[in-house]
């Protein structure tokens, strides 16, 4: 059995009130190489707390997280931030580009925080590139985000995510901007990117998402429920 | 993170808003501005108080004869002080105390409305007074070698004593009474750059001061080139009075350095305070924009934490973005700073004076202004937690 991508044990959120509001409890989740998750549930349920804690922005009050085989909850905070940023591509709902950079600037960014050699920084717009045509955009490259339409933004957004090859894309509500036909666009891309060997984590309440996944949890009040 | 990206993410972020960034430099642009223009115009304005004074007095010696020195110097020394390589003029004056006060008038008419009697100051001179005070004749002439060998009773009154004692015409050769003895007024002499005080005084022939009990050279004036008044001052006193030195004094004019420090050092202190307050409402500016900005790119923050972005990497390009407006606008702003004291010296017909220090410190003193300005944003940013920032 090969080694989970993501591993949770007995993870538990809570946030300090009165009394203290428990976002996650008891959560056990084990996600594998190529696998396709998709979190479901209503708002306030804690998707978001789980995708926080799941993209290492977030961390638990206790229980244990694991990606690719690395205890994540006794990490400094600078070690989780070169974990997240080399293990993780963020998809976001609103896509996060920056407005004043080209596409291809957009994605090379991903690589910007990451210490390589010189070699490596003069080849970063050929990967960039690479990366945007493998999500169809080859055509789009110098144009500025305002410039294309919210699917094009959305594959850009996932282009800069497949930068320096994640073991996890984690997506959350990454259609939730678009409209049906740029939904499906997207969606035809995750299931290319899952044939190529891509593990793929989409947080998402619609339904039209979560079906197009293989394996789908629930969530409600905190309570993860394999579907 | 390479420090070309760094570099490169901070630029960009910068130029991302240009009108915003430009207005931002503009407090910057004003502050340097006034900084160079003020420290500038004071250097220059400085250099030419003393360049005024430096032509006056730089060039002017003068050999006080001490007082119970009996004939320590002769008259017909000066000319050997005039043969000095460096001087361009001297002239020997004799005055005694008695000699400060007497009495002088125009003719013997006793006039009920008018003073006609004057106390005036009557010295004696070497023919070469004119060129040795810098004055010039305004009518007439002054006594020479000739009026010395005939004994002439001639004198030369000065330009105030001349309106004091009613003489306007020394083509008709007025006399005027000095004691009991008639003189004849041959000329008078103003405009002095020097010794300013003869101008109320009347000059005589060293032969007529013997009458007078002024018979000794009392002070040597001598005026030099630019540059060799130091030379001169050591030489005088043997040229005129060999073996006799020690009674001689020399006053020289002060070192020039030490008198340009004094006038710069009280004008620099004043625009400093004035440049340096502008700075700080710079900084201030900056300040308050970086923070603005910083609220308004909390996604981006965020997505740059997400992408593995450390505090340290968000404060750095903060401080950075900061301090790139700061050294733009004290680039921009020394440029304009000495454009204008360029202008203000071509409009005062001053020579400019700029310090190399303060053209290349200028553009550095706003970088830190902006690096000073950022610290706060900055650590704002990189305080913000990701999952807020993303939110």
């Amino acid at each position: 059995m090969p080694e989970p991508v993501i591993a949770l044990e007995g993870l538990t959120r809570e946030f300090p009130a009165d009394p203290p509001v428990r976002a996650l409890s008891d959560v056990f989740l084990e996600v594998l190489p190529k696998d396709y998750l998709a979190i479901v549930g209503p708002s306030g349920s804690g998707k978001s707390t789980l995708l926080n804690v799941l993209g290492l922005l977030d961390t638990p009050t206790s229980g244990s997280y694991r990606i690719d085989g690395i205890e994540t909850t006794t990490l400094r905070d600078g070690e989780r931030t070169k974990l997240r940023g080399s293990r993780i591509g963020f998809v976001f709902q609103s896509f996060h580009l920056l407005a004043h950079r080209s596409v291809a600037e957009n994605v090379m960014l991903a690589e910007v925080y990451r210490s390589r050699g010189a070699r490596e920084r003069r080849n970063r717009r050929a990967r960039a590139l690479e990366a945007l045509e493998r999500v169809g955009l080859s055509h789009r490259v110098d144009f500025l985000p305002d410039r294309l339409s919210g699917g094009e933004r959305q594959r850009a957004a996932i282009a800069r995510a497949l930068m320096g090859g994640p073991s996890l894309l984690l997506c959350d509500e990454p259609t939730g901007n678009l409209d049906s036909r740029n939904t499906g666009a997207v969606l035809d891309l995750f299931d290319e990117l899952r044939g190529q060997g891509l593990t793929i984590v989409v947080i998402t309440h619609e339904t039209e998402v979560s079906d197009r996944a293989q394996r789908r949890v629930r969530i409600t009040d905190g309570v993860l429920v394999e579907e | 993170m390479d420090l070309r990206d760094l570099l490169n993410e901070a630029m960009a972020g910068m130029l991302a808003r240009p009108v915003r960034t430009a207005l931002t430099t503009l407090g910057t642009v004003l502050g340097i501005t006034t900084l160079v223009i003020t420290l500038g115009v004071a250097a220059t304005a400085g250099n030419q108080i003393v360049g005024r004074f430096d032509a006056l007095t730089a060039t002017t010696v003068t050999v006080e004869v001490a007082e119970n020195a009996k004939a320590a110097v002769e008259w017909d020394a000066v000319d050997q002080v005039t043969r000095l390589r460096g001087v361009t003029s001297a002239a020997a004056v004799a005055e005694t105390k008695k000699s400060a006060n007497l009495s002088v008038r125009s003719n013997k008419i006793i006039d009920p409305t008018r003073v006609t009697d004057q106390t005036l100051t009557v010295v004696a001179t070497s023919t070469g007074l004119p060129g040795a005070v810098k004055g010039s004749m305004i009518q007439g002439r002054y006594f020479d070698a000739g009026h010395l060998a005939r004994q002439d009773k001639v004198v030369v009154v000065g330009e105030q004593a001349a309106k004091m004692l009613g003489i306007t015409r020394p083509d008709r050769a007025p006399a005027v009474f000095i004691g009991k003895h008639a003189y004849t007024v041959i000329g008078v002499l103003g405009a002095m750059q020097r010794e300013k005080n003869l101008g109320t005084a009347v000059m005589v022939p060293p032969t007529i001061g013997k009458r007078f009990g002024i018979k000794d050279v009392t002070r040597v004036l001598i005026n030099t080139s630019l540059g060799a008044a130091d030379l001169i001052a050591r030489q005088a006193p043997t040229a005129l009075s060999p073996g006799n030195e020690a009674e001689l004094q020399v006053i020289a004019p002060p070192s020039p350095t030490r008198a340009r420090d004094a006038v710069q050092n009280d004008v620099n202190a004043l625009f400093l305070i004035l440049g340096l307050v502008s700075l700080v409402v710079g900084a201030v500016g900056i300040a308050n924009v970086t923070l603005v900005t910083v609220m308004e790119r909390v996604a981006e923050i965020g997505l740059r934490r997400s992408l593995g972005a450390a505090r340290r990497h968000i404060a750095a390009q903060f401080l950075l973005e900061s301090t790139l407006t700061g050294l733009t606008g004290g680039v921009i702003g020394a440029s304009l700073g000495i454009l204008a004291i360029v202008a203000v010296s071509a409009a005062k017909q001053w020579t400019p004076v700029l310090d190399l220090r303060l053209a290349l410190i200028a553009p550095l003193a706003g970088a830190l202004v902006g690096l000073l300005a950022g610290l706060y944003p900055a650590l704002r940013a990189a305080r913000m937690e990701p999952v807020d920032a993303l939110r």
